[in-house]
């Protein structure tokens, strides 16, 4: 199959349409607007003639650029996924976007902005066909895993701890303000903090509205998004690691957010931004069960492993987290719970483990305790953290880990985990 | 104190001799007592710089790279070649001039900790060269 095309629909037109619908006032200000709306049209429409895309001999190429060409070539075998991403103008448009990320930095991920709606799921039906190297897939061939409700989703976002408290210190100097004589500039501070918060509510709920998870043959299918919407596959042998956490006033509900870990490229040690644009989320609030149950699509039975609490002298070195500590080695996976007040459950398939680390502290010298971290690809916190195991426990592991990992990376099948 | 730098201990010491003899021109009692702990500094850090040196060490086996370090806060770590994805060889000014350079593996993870200071610049690029070698022979993917 050769696909080709020059029918992207100029950006101009997505970029106009602001403009246009924003009442203008006074005779200069239309002016302006007329002037602006007809050079974004006269840049649009250049690069719109200078843009051509092909997927050929498994090679998807994009050529654009007026002044300086650039020719972005990317293997179908190394395409990591291929989204689908709709903002709000675009929407009202009837047009999508379809983004092709490679495996290394967002410079090799290939945009093709804008086609029209229908045009781009195939496109993306059939750039998926291609990387798997098989037919069309089989129409219902998905199932269905969760789904984030409004109302959970409005009822947790303000039970975030980076959302409540300065809700709550803004809210309190605003009632108790004139007692404490902080006069004006302390009701400023306030509302500005009130606003800033505001926005960023508003930003989480559009961007999780309608969330939706289901199981296909490519991965997991997701989908959500209130004004722009966006539809993404996730292959599940590109999980480096999956995070479940919990914050402490979601606890009492019982909610649960889940996060993947997905692979970038090569990456230096120091470009941790880099590797923190690589998560994805998958549920962003469910049930504990709905969560355990999208984790188990994708690791297994290892998914529900309890792991065992470190022996009780840890308490003496780590006494508000010691009653959630957990680690555990579940079949092919490791798995560790950590944290004070939010409950961070990792769970690592030894296949794609980077490295083992063993660390002793005085304290846990001197009480026979060691921790054992296995890294992930990603950022420095990436990776299971078995902490404050007995120190026997702890050489165990490290001697045991880097035979299992090795064993594990030979008999790692493409796919992690049947379709159920 | 845990993570005291030899340039620190070094500083700290040299601050207090410094008072010391100046002190010891007007208060020779107090001076004294200052130069004394300027030299137990001195001792200690000296000391401590010598318990980090001896904690760093490297082993290659078949398979992987064992790499240890550390006094307070012991660490080791193993870091199959298969996943090497750099090797890196620096030399900062110091080391230069001293004939040493260090040897650093990166893989996929940040969290990775691999680094081996104060080599011989000769044995740092065969390090490196075997490094390599051994990690083109098992690589995997991500």
């Amino acid at each position: 199959m050769v696909q080709a095309g020059r029918r992207l629909v100029p950006l101009a037109v997505v970029l106009a349409v602001p403009f246009l619908s924003r009442g203008s006032s006074g005779r200069y200000q239309s002016l302006v607007d007329a002037g602006l709306v007809g050079l974004a049209v006269v840049v649009g429409a250049a690069e719109w003639i200078v843009t051509r895309w092909r997927v050929q001999a498994g090679v998807l190429r994009l050529e654009t650029g007026l002044l300086r060409r650039r020719t972005t070539q990317l293997p179908l075998s190394r395409v990591q996924s291929i989204d689908l991403v709709r903002p709000g103008t675009a929407r009202v448009l009837g047009l999508a976007e379809i983004r092709v990320r490679s495996g290394g930095s967002r410079e090799g991920d290939v945009r093709l902005a804008y086609l029209a709606a229908e045009r781009a799921e195939h496109l993306r039906d059939g750039l998926l066909n291609l990387v798997r190297g098989t037919g069309p897939a089989p129409s219902g061939a998905e199932s269905h895993l969760a789904r984030v409700s409004t109302g959970r989703l409005l009822a947790c976002t303000p039970l975030r701890g980076a959302i409540l408290w300065p809700t709550l210190a803004a809210l309190a100097v605003l009632v108790w303000g004139r007692q404490l004589s902080l006069g004006g500039g302390g009701v400023a501070v306030a509302t500005t903090i009130l606003v800033v918060v505001g926005t960023g509510v508003a930003r989480i709920v559009s961007s999780q509205f309608g969330f939706e998870v289901a199981h296909t043959r490519d991965g997991l299918l997701i989908r959500g998004g209130a004004v722009g919407t966006f539809t993404e596959t996730l292959a599940l042998h590109r999980v480096q690691a999956l995070r479940m956490v919990e914050p402490l006033l979601w606890r009492p509900f019982g909610w649960a957010k889940l996060v993947a870990d997905v692979a970038g490229g090569q990456r230096r040690g120091d470009e941790d931004r880099a590797a923190s644009g690589r998560i994805r989320t998958l549920v962003p609030v469910a049930p504990r069960a709905e969560v355990l149950r999208v984790a188990e699509s994708i690791v297994g039975p290892a998914a529900r492993a309890a792991g065992t609490p470190p022996p009780s002298r840890a308490r003496l070195k780590a006494p508000i987290s010691y009653p959630l500590l957990r680690a555990g080695l579940p079949g092919d996976y490791a798995m560790s719970a950590v944290g004070r007040f939010r409950r961070l459950t990792t769970i690592v398939p030894l296949s794609k483990v980077q490295s083992v680390r063993w660390v002793q502290g005085p304290v846990q010298r001197r009480l026979g305790l060691a921790t054992v971290h296995l890294d992930a690809a990603g950022g420095r916190r990436t990776g299971a953290a078995l902490r404050d195991r007995s120190s026997d426990e702890a050489r165990e592991l490290l001697q045991r880990l880097p035979g299992l990992c090795a064993a594990a990376r030979q008999s790692a099948p493409d796919v992690l985990a049947p379709v159920p | 104190m845990l993570t005291l730098r030899r340039g620190q201990v070094g500083a700290g010491a040299i601050a207090l001799l410094v008072v010391g003899v100046g002190l010891s021109f007007t208060n020779l009692v107090l001076g004294a007592v200052l130069m004394v702990a300027a030299l137990t500094v001195a001792g200690l850090g000296l000391s401590y710089v010598g318990r980090r040196f001896r904690s760093w060490g490297y082993l290659e086996r078949v398979e992987d790279l064992l790499v240890r370090r550390g006094v307070m806060f012991e660490r080791l770590s193993v870091v199959p070649y298969g996943r090497m994805q750099t090797v890196e060889v620096t030399a900062g000014p110091l080391e230069r001039s001293l004939g040493l350079a260090t040897v650093q593996l990166h893989t996929a993870s940040a969290a990775s900790d691999a680094r081996i200071p104060g080599l011989d610049r000769s044995a740092a690029a065969d390090l490196r060269d075997r490094l390599v070698g051994r990690g083109e022979a098992t690589a995997e993917g991500l």
